[in-house]
């Protein structure tokens, strides 16, 4: 999705009132409501290059981040960079299903980094939520994994 | 060339290493703190990667995360910048070790260099003029010591083997003082540099720091690109360069220019660097070399042509030099002002909001900076936020566009150091040339 789009939807957005746009195209969406900021999601991958940059304006405000829309609920964020890998091995099921109760220090899942396999531990009792990553997705320090009620 | 190179550092450096990836078709990975989500660069790269919390130590200096950042996302280098750990050989050598190239030379080179008596012993024998020293470490043998420092004629220097960049450093003026100094610096350097080895020099009283630029490509063959002058200096750190360096005639700068090549030849050196040498009467005293890619380097970019980082990373791929030294010619006059996030009297550091930014241009005016208005200065870094470097045929219009520049250039919401550059550029003894590494603090000194 270019920034000419993006200009052109904000434009709409201002010229005719309304609230909330949201526009989907394939994979990708923005979605731009008054009160500010432009909403931009990508694939999960946190790797997706940040398409909303102002990358040539030269009064440019503070530049949209490529961020989920916001999460409610106890985040548990990676504590460092790796790849994601929801299952001890490959043909072993998943350490975690959405839904499922966990408790505070079970595993939830591994972060590989540099050949080693760091486990991530619940640190609060409750039920998956969601999964905000997939197995082998590349993982960034803080970025949220999942959410538990 | 690369396919895709991790920017392992931040702020302007880390603009400037994208901007010269991009003209070469290599894809870009931004790691950055959480401090850091919205710097210029990081906007701008392909890919970006959290690598930790704000504090360097758990993002810039954090060498697991930064890796792992290279795996994760496939890329084939890492560049290092300056600062940080660029000159750290552990990192350079794991970047090796994990089947990634490192921007720069090996870490043996790195850790040579790094020990600054070791440093001196190799280009001594390198053949590069040196100051008159203990050429070694000093021991605990006081009379030694005191026979040393008779040797080479007080006044004396002490400095920490482990130092550097102007730290762990002692100037004794008299026998008297000489063995209490010794052992408060040992004591210094154990405290920040785990490294108790101190040796001493000649002290000279009003040199000039001149440095020199290479690019060595790493197969047997190196260039110089001619010297900077970073005299104007406030507490070791330099506040305003320049190219070329007023006063040094060509034939000198090709014979010093052809020693440092030799030198990097001699220790099988790869990438750029610059050699560091105080300046005085006319005789050149090698005092450390710097293995990395510096903060004045657009100066040197601006009378040759040449692009450093483009450099660093041809060489990083294998490929040849995009020039031989017969290419290299030095045309006109190039001064870079550092523009700090401080107050201009006080120094403290100024981080903040930038509510208003305006920056200069026109014919021979550079802007090296990743703000931008309503770009927040983080306070966990260096204060440095840009660098504006001007080119003039000769040092007089290179004086007058910096004046233009300096007038034109805004950054409102923080304070900054661009009147204290006004003050420079118009104070006679800069403009006269060839001023020594004291002559700023001095005239600091005179303003209070």
């Amino acid at each position: 999705m270019d920034i000419r789009k993006i200009k052109k939807l904000i434009e709409l957005v201002e010229e005719s009132g309304i609230n909330e746009l949201e526009i989907s195209e394939g994979e990708e969406s923005v979605r731009i409501s008054r009160g500010g900021s432009v909403v931009a999601s990508a694939p999960v991958v946190q790797a997706a290059p940040v398409a909303a940059a102002p990358v040539a304006a030269p009064v440019a405000t503070a530049p949209a981040e490529a961020a989920a829309p916001a999460l409610s609920g106890h985040i548990v964020r990676s504590p460092m960079v790796g790849t994601f890998y929801a299952s001890a091995s490959p043909d072993a099921p998943a350490f975690v299903e959405a839904g499922q109760h966990v408790n505070a220090g079970d595993t939830l899942c591994i972060v590989e980094a540099m050949k080693m396999m760091n486990q991530i531990e619940a640190d609060k009792s409750g039920v998956i939520k969601e999964i905000l990553v997939q197995n082998e997705d590349a993982i960034e320090f803080d970025q949220p994994l999942f959410i538990i009620e | 060339m690369l396919d895709k190179v991790v920017i392992a550092n931040r702020g302007e450096i880390a603009l400037r290493i994208l901007r010269a990836c991009k003209e070469l078709g290599i894809k870009t990975v931004a790691v950055h703190s959480t401090a850091d989500k919205n710097l210029k660069h990081v906007l701008l790269a392909d890919e970006t990667i959290c690598i930790g919390k704000a504090p360097a130590m758990e993002s810039y200096l954090n060498i697991p995360s930064i890796i792992t950042a290279a795996e994760v996302t496939n890329a084939v280098a890492i560049h290092p910048g300056y600062g940080f750990l660029a000159e750290n050989a552990d990192f350079a050598e794991q970047v090796e070790q994990s089947g990634f190239a490192f921007i720069g030379p090996k870490a043996e080179s790195i850790r040579i260099m790094g020990d600054k008596v070791a440093a001196i012993q190799a280009m001594k024998s390198a053949g590069v003029p040196c100051v008159p020293g203990s050429d070694g470490p000093l021991t605990d043998d006081d009379e030694l010591n005191k026979a040393h420092a008779k040797r080479i004629g007080y006044p004396v220097i002490v400095k920490a083997a482990g130092g550097g960049g102007g730290r762990g450093m002692r100037v004794v003026r008299n026998e008297e003082e000489l063995i209490d100094s010794i052992n408060l610096t040992k004591k210094e350097a154990g405290a920040f540099f785990k490294n108790e080895m101190v040796y001493m020099e000649k002290f000279l009283e009003n040199p000039r720091h001149v440095e020199i630029q290479i690019v060595a490509d790493g197969q047997g063959g190196a260039i110089h690109l001619g010297e900077r002058d970073c005299s104007m200096q406030r507490r070791h750190q330099k506040v305003v360069e320049e190219a070329p360096a007023p006063g040094i005639t060509p034939e000198m700068r090709a014979k010093i220019g052809e020693r440092c090549c030799n030198a990097c030849i001699e220790i099988n050196y790869r990438g750029a660097g610059t050699f560091e040498f105080l300046y005085e009467n006319g005789e050149f005293y090698f005092i450390e070399m710097n293995t990395r890619i510096q903060v004045e380097h657009p100066v040197t970019e601006m009378i040759t042509g040449i692009d450093l980082i483009k450099e660093q990373l041809r060489v990083a791929a294998g490929l040849p030099l995009s020039c031989t030294q017969d290419d290299i010619k030095i045309s006109g006059h190039s001064i870079e002002c550092r523009i700090n996030a401080e107050d201009p009297r006080t120094f403290i550091p100024s981080p903040g909001k930038i509510t208003r930014f305006h920056p200069p241009g026109g014919l021979g005016v550079r802007w090296d900076s990743h703000i931008y208005a309503d770009y927040s200065v983080p306070p966990h870094y260096d204060s440095m936020i840009g660098k504006l470097i001007t080119w003039g045929d000769n040092r007089d219009v290179a004086i007058a566009r910096m004046r233009n520049a300096l007038s034109e250039l805004v950054i409102d919401g923080i304070k900054t150091n661009i009147t204290l550059h006004q003050d420079i550029l118009d104070d006679q003894g800069f403009v006269n040339g060839g001023a020594n590494i004291h002559y700023l603090e001095h005239k600091l000194a005179e303003l209070e």
